[in-house]
């Protein structure tokens, strides 16, 4: 037998690519978890409270109880995902032993850390991140994010923030395509990002990583509006089991995201799905409760 | 737009996970691609590849939208079919300890996430006699592996004792990604496979 690697960055990232345009749905017990499989989720995400139970809890919140991802694990077949508070490398360490198949270090839980995110690359288990623009995403990737998500503002069943934060990302993108290595310098420095890499970015058109997104779609068209703006795929959260009926709107969502170009479809999949999530104007929330501001 | 007939027309199954990368390879291969998400979408194809990704998912959108049966028929037809990693357990004639639709035009019982979790991902370079010259890379991300396979099926890899590639008349499966790698022979094996079906075939 012939010599083996694991952790690579190519597993890291190449599971993250089989995920791509399919959905990851928020679960926090195994009945949520089986139906969010039998809707066709790519993966879940396991959790002690959806975002908007959080953000109504206030408080601390943490990574989800192992006795509660280990269910859910023993529970489906797709991959399992946890979420850890920003900067606690010991929470990760801990998913890591449970062999969760993805970190989210997220900013929906409470940040262990103001200043430092995790040492991803210490880990075998690959990292998701959330970002607001391209200089968080790079600095995510140079930290050894293996996946990116949009944040988008969790918990809220509103899509604008999600639509602020794609179109951040992909314009930043694009303008730097037409810049001239001086330029690129002078950008990275701007974005705070390692210059490899965002001359890489410059290069290529797109991340070196898959780019999801998430932060409150609640609806198949939400799911097919990121997708049209570039997301290579999505999260949602809330949006499903705190609908009126999170099967039906599971599936509807999957099927979005899949044909997310074809309105024929989209029209057929958003029709009777009941009540969707109650949402939230993110003015009412105030600047200091967004959760998009924690990660640095 | 291309009217050179002899360029194979290849659908890629696109309905879910690592479509992009298929069509890249199978254009540097020198295939025309095209993505299938709806039955109409299959018609006029020379082949057919069912990519990486989740194979719940893509079987449940598979009978969601009359592809699996579609699928079966062309396959059955003769039409080359090229699947890997969920690409292979959708091609399995049956899972071990599971219930999910499949195409199952193969005589192979597949294993799924049989090296285990994420954490157990992992990159091996594997023996693939068929292909010339050096290793092939193998990149097996919560790799399934052939269980058991049928007295007409050619096992083109193993790793850890383990069947990993394999091929049975038409149909071409890996339990690894060489569409995640820079190395095309895979794709061009299966190329080959097309450009052979209309003379005599080898199956």
């Amino acid at each position: 037998m012939r010599a083996m690697k694991i952790g690579t960055m190519t597993v890291k990232s190449g599971l993250a690519e089989m995920l791509k345009g399919g959905v990851i749905m928020d679960v926090t017990d195994a009945g949520q978890a089986r139906i969010a499989e039998e809707a066709g989720a790519v993966a879940v995400m396991a959790l002690e409270r959806v975002p908007s139970d959080i953000r109504a809890a206030g408080g601390v919140a943490r990574m989800a109880d192992p006795e509660k991802i280990r269910e859910i694990q023993e529970t489906v077949s797709i991959p399992v995902m946890a979420k850890a508070r920003i900067g606690h490398f010991v929470e990760a360490q801990i998913l890591e032993a449970l062999e969760v198949d993805y970190i989210d270090e997220s900013e929906v839980l409470t940040p262990a850390d103001e200043a430092h995110h995790i040492d991803k690359w210490r880990f075998k288990v690959p990292f998701v991140c959330g970002a607001i623009n391209l200089g968080e995403a790079l600095r995510r990737i140079a930290e050894g994010a293996a996946m990116i998500r949009t944040k988008g503002e969790a918990g809220t069943g509103n899509v604008v923030e999600a639509v602020r934060h794609m179109r951040a990302i992909t314009g930043e993108i694009r303008r730097l395509a037409g810049m001239d290595q001086a330029e690129l310098s002078a950008a990275a420095k701007d974005l705070r990002a390692p210059l490899e890499l965002v001359k890489w970015v410059a290069e290529n058109g797109r991340l070196p990583v898959v780019n999801f997104s998430a932060g409150g779609l609640a609806t198949p068209a939400d799911a097919a509006l990121m997708m049209q703006l570039g997301a290579d795929g999505v999260f949602v959260g809330s949006g499903i089991f705190k609908s009126e009926d999170p099967a039906a709107r599971g599936k509807a969502i999957v099927e979005a995201t899949t044909h997310y170009d074809d309105p024929e479809i989209l029209a057929r999949v958003s029709t009777g799905l009941k009540e969707a999530m109650a949402g939230m104007d993110i003015r009412e929330i105030g600047e200091e409760n967004l959760l998009q501001h924690r990660g640095w | 737009m291309n009217d050179d007939h002899q360029t194979p027309l290849v659908g890629v199954l696109s309905l879910q996970g690592a479509f992009r990368e298929h069509r890249r390879a199978l254009e540097r291969t020198g295939a025309r691609t095209r993505e299938v998400r709806r039955r109409r979408q299959l018609e006029g194809l020379d082949a057919l590849v069912i990519p990486g990704g989740e194979s719940t998912t893509i079987g449940k959108l598979m009978v969601e939208y009359d592809l699996l049966e579609a699928v079966r028929g062309l396959g059955r037809e003769g039409m080359p079919i090229l699947g890997t990693c969920a690409g292979l357990v959708l091609l399995a004639g049956a899972v071990v300890g599971g219930e999910q639709p499949l195409v199952g035009l193969m005589d192979i019982e597949a294993r799924r996430n049989a090296f285990g979790r994420q954490v157990h991902s992992f990159e091996a370079e594997l023996e693939l006699p068929l292909l010339d010259g050096k290793p092939f890379p193998g990149v097996f991300i919560r790799a399934p592996w052939i269980e058991s396979a049928g007295p007409g099926v050619e096992v083109l890899a193993t790793h850890a004792g383990h069947a990993v590639a394999a091929r049975e008349g038409n149909l071409l499966v890996t339990a690894f990604h060489p569409e995640l790698t820079a190395d095309v022979r895979l794709h061009g094996l299966f190329l080959e496979m097309v450009a052979g079906r209309h003379p005599a075939g080898t199956a």
